[in-house]
């Protein structure tokens, strides 16, 4: 486990991030053909993305500071009142520039 | 004779819809990329090294982490860490592809296996954003695909060349555009507020376990328990 390995160890070590990697983007998708898309199933799968987003983005806003909380907020403000993704965005990530400029 | 549309064409359209889709996240994937290749040359990987990891692997986060820790000689063990480094990392990607089973379950497997390959959290947000809406042509998703790609690489170059002499990107707040994003994607994904009580479930299991356990684990957690909460109540009241 520790002979040096050189320009063949970090080969390997790409190479191991992209097997892995691959087996999870592929791994979910393979495993759910196997269970039917039963109703209940379905609903499941239904509720995943939305919950999937708020896992990723309310720890984010509850921890992660001023900023991130600015830029969460004013995005989803922005997104449910003009339904625009890229204005959604630039305006989330230009309050959350200027609320560090005030800050720093 | 009945006039039809040639498949190409329609096929293209779609194509050049996703690459549009993904307009909102190229800065922040510009920003990423130009990080991430920096830490590449700072950790002493060839350019060819470099650009192979990020086509291969695409995960800016697991590279990110993974350079961060990059042993000066390579070992075994080494090869061993950064692989359940990326199983960790990319954790979320497990659902994420658990979520397209309904879309691409219904295409051929060859097609289904090489989208998956380019399944990121900008490629998985649009798509969800897209089939909420309805849409159904997959190639919106690779054209989307293509395009983030493509930023992906030139600014993971361009950072392995010039990264250290840019300032940082968290200055501009270009490291939030990813968090802005999925924000915003939460909105079309928004069905009335009976589906909204598994988001909240979701949202107190991952800041509870976000607490108390290090590491991503807290996605994983919130994302599950939200999704059967959701799954269950929304059964419970059809």
């Amino acid at each position: 486990m520790n002979a040096d390995l050189g320009t063949f160890g970090v080969w390997m070590a790409i190479a191991a991030m992209a097997i892995v990697t691959y087996a999870i983007r592929a791994g979910g998708f393979w495993l759910m053909g196997y269970v039917p898309l039963t109703r209940r199933v379905r609903s499941i799968l239904n509720a995943l993305p939305g919950s999937v987003i708020v896992a990723i983005i309310l720890p984010l806003a509850v921890r992660g500071g001023t900023a991130a909380t600015v830029a969460i907020v004013i995005a989803l403000a922005v997104m449910a009142l003009r339904r625009n993704d890229l204005l959604a965005v630039i305006c989330g990530v230009g309050a959350a520039a200027f609320v560090r400029a005030l800050v720093l | 004779m009945v006039s039809f549309e040639p498949p190409d064409k329609s096929r293209w359209s779609g194509f050049i819809l996703g690459m549009r889709l993904g307009l909102p996240v190229a800065p922040g994937i510009m920003a990423f990329g130009l990080v991430v290749g920096a830490a590449a040359a700072r950790q002493g990987l060839t350019f060819l090294q470099s650009l192979a990891m990020n086509f291969l692997v695409c995960s800016g986060i697991a590279q990110l982490v993974a350079l961060e820790i990059w042993p000066a000689v390579v070992t075994w063990g080494a090869v061993l860490t950064v692989a359940v480094l990326a199983a960790v990392v990319g954790a979320r990607l497990f659902l994420m592809s658990v979520s397209m089973r309904p879309w691409f379950g219904q295409r051929p497997a060859w097609q289904a296996y090489s989208a998956l390959f380019f399944l990121t959290d900008a490629t998985w947000l649009i798509a969800m954003r897209y089939r909420a809406e309805g849409g159904r042509d997959v190639a919106v998703y690779f054209g989307s695909a293509s395009a983030i790609m493509a930023a992906w690489l030139v600014a993971t170059g361009v950072g392995y060349f010039v990264g250290s002499f840019i300032a940082d990107p968290a200055k501009y707040g270009l490291d939030l555009v990813m968090p802005a994003f999925f924000a915003a994607m939460l909105v079309p994904l928004w069905t009335g507020p009976r589906r909204a009580w598994g988001w909240a479930v979701a949202g107190i299991v991952a800041v509870a376990v976000e607490r108390l356990v290090p590491g991503w684990w807290f996605i994983v957690a919130g994302s599950i328990v939200g999704a059967i909460a959701g799954g269950y109540l929304d059964e419970q009241r059809e």
